[in-house]
């Protein structure tokens, strides 16, 4: 495979693939004679409100309340995955570490996690004053349940031998926390990262929708009520672009952190 | 220290103990913590605790549900049409994620051609459909389904692709060198192997199933235990929140159960100890 | 300088090169009747039974056995890792461990993994030097310089000392191992079957890794395997366990002078020691293995 990227075969299937589906996607909305697509946006309306300065339904990237909305949404999903890492990643090393504590925070997790996290909605906006700090609230749950188990299963997942080594030379408990445990559940904990992040988005939209003031989700659902078509798909895309970026950046946060795995792993490929 | 002790008692615990098994321990501590949590709940409601003003207690749930739900037909017809849209979105998902994952970890064009696409719809929320789905199908319940479908379908195609593409060489090797023919190699080597990421894909994808026809629910229903929940809440009626968080909650802890069976039965040689 | 001075310089230092370094005056250990029952009260699987072994400071101990005779739970005993439910253990005339006090590892008796227990999230250098500063024994300048000696010492490890442990092959991380336990300066070295997983040519160098390690730094070893041959060719005296329950069986005292050679392996003492050990060791292996069997049916 000696073959620059931009020549390879793989390359050019990628973009056929694309071009592909785009394709697709105006010929059915277009010409197919079936009155659901023909409902929908095509791509070529969408592009252009997308990149237009004076857009038909008043959103583009040329508009402020683009970004307001986005911002919202980034805000939100920061603040719900901080907290979520924050509370979830020591609690997910306690719950690994100690036995007592597990069969105390085991039986409650598994009493709450089974309600979806969005059926915390109504409850939530009734709890906490303002709509804002419910809908985090409910985007910070997703997240913190799947950093909490994928911290405790990181911590589990650790070699007893890792443990026996570390009594053996001398650690105290907060040794062996800061050079085992930590270290050895990181890649679990990086999972979890990942899949909190989807998670939150996964909530927030849903968030967004049902109640909140701004944000990508509800700039979707406004835009149906509104019926402005295409704004519904730029929305859309921009959520997915701001899922892939955020998950893109915790893949990169990870593999500095474990350069020791990246390197090893290297060796082997 | 302490974590080192547990683990020598984890190891020694995991040891084969002979075949004198005893009950199983009741899990105390366990008891004791969902214990406190009710209490701690109920007096929290009691001495009107703030955020908890316009909480109904534990008492006032369960006798509202018994009073005025365990009865209702309304109430079981919310579970019936919740649980339909679940299964529903997951067989379809299943049935067409499944053999999409199996082609694109086998065939090579197909994937370069497939997965970039599949990559860029997957980040996606799958609630951030639910406009275009609503235009899209003649129905809601149609369109309930449809995100509910989008919920699990690329959790497993990506689990079915990534186990294909992680199937060692040297299985192929083998049965190929015995003979094998390609259907096979399809049944023997390719069906086993991808079973497991199969069990993991339905479990993920069971839960963000519920998650996703309570969300659409609440949006876009006009029934099912989803649409309870925010009709108790724009009604002001604490309860019935409860009631539904609670039903959902049971809900998806019973479709778990279901698939845990599920993959119990694809699985015989798992879970044999 | 005459050619005679030299020559005697050159006799002197090859000599300091197969010269044993002295006992070290601590490092006995004194198992006295030591039993291990796990569960007493329900399954009661007795892992130990009635053990005593007298191991004096700087000797060389190898305790053989099938799997399941308890080898490893005496290591687990000796190291802290695990209590026992009878009689005592006692190192340089301290009490190490007795039924009522808690199991207590620490770095005067270090271990050595079976299956390698290097941290794979630190370095070679970092992982030697992670005694010594956890236990503040040494600065980071100090412990960096002592890390650094010591693997240049046991066969020019320093080379790889900045590198991954998954980076190095199983017998290099077997070595770094054996030097993050020695930098402590432990009274009693432990190692569980540390080269099991290998085959026997870079085994066969481990010895000779391992026995110049133990010329040059000398200390108490305990070295557990299910190899006869390994046992006997390193060791001052060789135990052999019996399963079910675990005990003693037999002890063989080791007299093959130091420093050991691999031409030794082909000498009549070593091959009568071998023979008398693979008869006590043989009866029990097949008794294990039929119980086995029996088990498995």
């Amino acid at each position: 495979m000696k073959t620059s990227w931009w020549t390879s075969r793989k390359f050019w299937l990628m973009w056929a693939g694309y071009a592909g589906a785009i394709a697709m996607w105006y010929a059915s909305v277009k010409w197919l004679p079936i009155a659901s697509f023909n409902r929908l946006p095509d791509p070529w309306a969408v592009a252009r409100e997308w990149f237009s300065p004076h857009p038909a339904f008043g959103v583009s990237v040329f508009t402020p309340v683009y970004y307001v909305h986005i911002f919202y949404s980034v805000y939100r999903a920061t603040a719900a995955f901080l907290l979520a890492v924050l509370l979830g990643v020591p609690l997910g090393i306690l719950m690994g570490w100690s036995r007592t504590f597990d069969t105390y925070a085991s039986a409650l997790v598994g009493l709450l996690r089974p309600i979806p996290p969005l059926a915390w909605i109504p409850l939530a906006i009734l709890i906490f004053p303002g709509i804002e700090i419910a809908v985090i609230y409910v985007t910070f749950l997703v997240a913190f349940f799947a950093t909490v188990m994928n911290t405790y299963v990181g911590v589990k997942s650790i070699d007893p031998d890792y443990f026996r080594a570390a009594a053996s030379l001398g650690s105290k408990p907060r040794d062996v926390l800061r050079h085992v445990i930590i270290p050895g559940a990181l890649p679990n904990i990086f999972t979890g990262l990942q899949i909190a992040m989807g998670a939150a988005w996964f909530s927030l939209a849903a968030g967004e929708m049902i109640a909140a003031q701004y944000g990508l989700g509800f700039m979707i659902f406004e835009s149906y009520n509104l019926i402005q078509f295409p704004t519904i798909v730029i929305g859309m895309a921009t959520l997915g672009i701001a899922g892939f970026i955020s998950s893109a950046l915790i893949r990169v946060v990870g593999n500095r952190l474990m350069r020791w795995r990246v390197q090893s792993f290297g060796m082997k490929g | 220290m302490k974590a080192a002790e547990e683990g020598m008692k984890a190891s020694i615990a995991d040891r084969p103990v002979k075949r004198n098994r005893r009950l199983p321990k009741m899990n105390w501590r366990g008891a004791l913590a969902v214990a406190a949590f009710f209490l701690a709940w109920h007096f929290l409601v009691l001495l009107k605790a703030p955020g908890f003003r316009e909480i109904a207690s534990p008492i006032e749930v369960l006798n509202t549900f018994l009073t005025q739900y365990i009865g209702n037909p309304k109430y079981w017809n919310s579970w019936v049409a919740s649980f339909k849209r679940v299964i529903y979105g997951f067989v379809l998902a299943q049935v067409l994620g499944i053999p999409l994952g199996l082609l694109l970890g086998t065939r090579e064009t197909f994937h370069n051609l497939v997965y970039p696409v599949i990559e860029i719809l997957r980040p996606i929320p799958p609630l951030a459909w639910v406009p275009i789905s609503i235009l899209f199908w003649p129905t809601t319940e149609l369109s309930i389904i449809f995100i509910t479908f989008i919920g699990a379908f690329f959790i497993i195609v990506i689990n079915v692709h990534d186990a294909v593409r992680n199937i060692k060489k040297e299985h192929y090797w083998l049965a190929l060198s015995l003979g094998a023919n390609g259907g096979q190699v399809f049944r023997r080597i390719m069906i086993p192997s991808v079973i497991p990421s199969i069990a993991v894909g339905m479990t993920l994808g069971m839960a963000v199933t519920w998650n996703v026809v309570i969300a659409a629910e609440m949006i876009a229903g006009d029934n099912g235990l989803g649409r309870l929940t925010w009709e108790g809440y724009v009604s002001h009626t604490v309860t019935v929140v409860i009631i539904g968080m609670i039903s959902i909650g049971l809900a998806g802890y019973l479709s778990t159960i279901g698939v845990d069976y599920l993959e119990k039965k694809m699985m015989p040689w798992r879970g044999t100890r | 300088m005459t050619v005679q001075a030299s020559h005697a310089i050159d006799e002197a230092m090859e000599k300091s090169l197969t010269v044993m370094a002295p006992r070290p005056d601590v490092g006995s250990l004194a198992i006295e009747n030591v039993g291990k029952t796990y569960d007493p009260e329900g399954a009661r699987v007795v892992a130990l039974h009635d053990c005593s072994v007298d191991i004096a400071p700087g000797d060389f101990l190898a305790i053989v056995g099938p799997s399941g005779c308890g080898k490893s739970t005496l290591m687990n005993i000796i190291a802290g890792f695990d209590n026992v439910t009878e009689g005592r253990v006692l190192l340089d005339g301290q009490l190490l461990a007795t039924p009522s006090s808690p199991p207590k590892p620490g770095p005067d008796r270090v271990v050595v993994f079976q299956n390698g227990a290097l941290f794979p999230w630190k370095t070679v250098l970092e992982n030697v030097m992670y005694g010594p500063l956890v236990q503040h024994k040494m600065t980071l300048d100090v412990a960096e310089e002592r890390a650094m000696d010591l693997l240049t010492k046991c066969g020019g490890l320093d080379k790889v000392a900045a590198s991954y442990p998954p980076q190095l092959s199983s017998g290099m991380q077997r070595r770094v191992e054996i030097v993050r336990a020695l930098i402590n300066e432990p009274k009693i070295l432990l190692l569980d079957e540390p080269f099991r997983a290998m085959d026997t040519v870079s085994k066969n160098t481990m010895h000779q890794h391992l026995l110049e390690m133990y010329r040059v730094c000398r200390k108490t070893i305990i070295f557990i395997t299910h190899d006869l041959e390994e046992a006997i060719y390193l060791a001052d005296k060789v135990i052999v366990m019996t399963s079910r329950p675990g005990t003693i069986k037999s002890t063989i005292a080791v007299n093959l002078p130091r420093p050991r050679t691999p031409e030794m392996m082909l000498g009549a003492e070593y091959l009568a020691l071998k023979a008398q050990a693979i008869a006590s060791v043989h009866e029990e292996a097949k008794k294990a293995f039929e119980r086995g069997e029996r088990e498995h049916a």
